[in-house]
């Protein structure tokens, strides 16, 4: 499984991307998408809806389950992939490019807290035993 | 520790994601559930079944025995490899397990009931068989391979060398033996196909046999929304021991006609059907899943099966909801914090290759 260096995570299984605006990318991890499975929807939340670090704020649906997504940090939603509305399984396909949707972070410094690539890896590790 | 099916080892060879399935280590997809599913409905896949139990009745009173323990009428059993399918119930009507039935002759009748309910099973009927000569015999030495879709027969010739003779005039629930094989044109997709017990030992020449002949090995997340598609109950969710069958899309299987008494019919006789099983149609975006209510004009109800369907690149369920509701009617159902639209639909969904809604 790969984990990209450039990339924050989650405990949740999230992954962060700081742009060079100052806003940050979500979605979820390959590991993630392949405890899922097939995803069949995407839920976003609204475009302008506040939300606090750990708030669940949307959901991810494979054939087998519904899952949460966890806001990985503070801020406000920016910008939703609708991509996703129609092909939900490009989730599955290449995870690390299938974004969810973009926050503004009230506090930049938030992301300082986040996992690591090697962290987020060695989370996955022990949760598999 | 969980148990193993003999095909155990070329599940992992396969790629298959094995998963904890009632206790036992069982392929979830090998890879993507879907493509799997659309294999099935357009060309053929296999599944192995082996973890659920074969029982064989012998003995001289095993119809009357039959006749007293399910609620179907073994009597409609009367041409040797005819197949029935049925409930078996409990004194107060509830549903102890659904189970196929096969007629061999009149001192041999097997049953397949489920994985999940293989002992309790086991345990229900023997405690039934007093007054009665009969014998039941688990059949742990076999296994069981399904093959379905509509090239699933001739796969099954090609890698059971004559086979098709023995199994050509087979018609849909019948079932036939050819040497150490029993195979029966059953199934739990919609679509055509066999379902074949073998002895333990051959089950992986046979499966290996399958998929060199081109058969797909499908896992049990696409058994599921197969079954669902073909509007086939699934015990645990549609139905179980507090369920009453008239309200679970099971009346056709319950012989209330007959003058046979059974296990449960005093119970089903004297309570009033309140409730249906429909399908449901979602409207709106997301994904139906069990135990969601649903609120129809009138009452509430909930979903017993849900998920997405590949054949309609939608969301179905069945639900149980007030018996009043009719085909058409608009429902809601609560999502998490939302209600969506979903419309009742007639069911099944899906089966031989076609959407049906």
């Amino acid at each position: 499984m790969s984990v990209p260096e450039n990339l924050k995570y989650t405990a949740t299984h999230e992954w962060v991307k700081l742009e060079s605006d100052g806003t940050v990318t979500v979605g979820i991890t390959d590991h993630a998408q392949s405890l899922l499975g097939d995803m069949v929807y995407v839920e976003n939340p609204e475009i302008g809806r506040k939300v606090s670090q750990g708030e669940e704020c949307a959901v991810v649906e494979s054939v087998k389950a519904a899952s949460d997504v966890y806001a990985p940090i503070s801020g406000e939603i920016v910008e939703i992939n609708g991509d996703l509305d129609g092909s939900p399984e490009k989730v599955n396909e290449d995870a690390f490019s299938a974004w969810m949707f973009r926050m503004k972070p009230d506090n930049a410094a938030d992301l300082d807290a986040l996992l690591g690539a090697a962290a987020y890896q060695a989370a996955v590790d022990s949760e598999a035993h | 520790m969980l148990k193993k099916t003999p095909l155990y080892q070329a599940h992992k060879d396969m790629g298959a994601k094995l998963v904890d399935f009632g206790g036992w280590e069982m392929p979830l997809h090998y890879g993507s559930q879907i493509e799997e599913h659309h294999k099935v409905r357009r060309n053929c896949g296999m599944f192995d079944v082996s973890h659920m139990q074969v029982l064989d009745f012998k003995g001289k009173d095993v119809r009357s025995y039959l006749r007293h323990l399910v609620a179907n009428n073994v009597d409609k059993l009367q041409t040797s490899g005819k197949a029935l399918y049925s409930a078996m119930l409990n004194p107060d009507g509830g549903v102890v397990d659904d189970l196929i039935i096969y007629y061999m002759d009149e001192s041999w009748f097997r049953i397949v009931v489920n994985a999940g309910t293989a002992e309790k099973d086991l345990a229900w009927m023997q405690s039934r068989l007093d007054g009665f000569s009969a014998e039941i015999t688990p059949r742990t030495d076999l296994a069981m391979i399904a093959v379905q879709g509509p090239n699933g027969r001739a796969k099954v010739w090609q890698a059971i060398p004559g086979s098709e003779a023995a199994t050509q005039g087979l018609k849909a629930f019948y079932a036939a033996e050819f040497g150490p094989y029993f195979i029966a044109r059953t199934g739990y997709t919609g679509e055509d196909g066999f379902e074949i017990m073998l002895p333990s030992e051959m089950a992986e020449g046979l499966w290996r046999g399958l998929h060199e002949a081109g058969v797909a090995p499908i896992g049990l997340g696409a058994r599921d929304t197969l079954r669902l598609e073909a509007g086939m109950n699934l015990y645990g969710q549609d139905m179980d021991e507090t369920v009453n069958p008239l309200e679970a899309g099971l009346a056709w299987t319950v012989d209330l006609q007959s003058e046979r008494d059974f296990v449960g019919k005093a119970a089903l006789l004297s309570k009033p059907v309140k409730f249906q099983l429909a399908g449901l149609l979602l409207l709106d975006r997301g994904v139906l899943r069990g135990h969601q209510k649903v609120s129809t004009p009138h009452g509430e109800g909930e979903i017993t099966s849900g998920s997405f369907s590949p054949t309609l690149g939608q969301s179905i369920a069945l639900a149980r909801i007030p018996k009043e509701a009719a085909a058409g009617d608009e429902v809601q159902v609560f999502v998490r914090d939302k209600l969506l639209r979903a419309k009742l639909v007639k069911y099944p969904f899906a089966r031989n290759g076609k959407p049906l809604i």
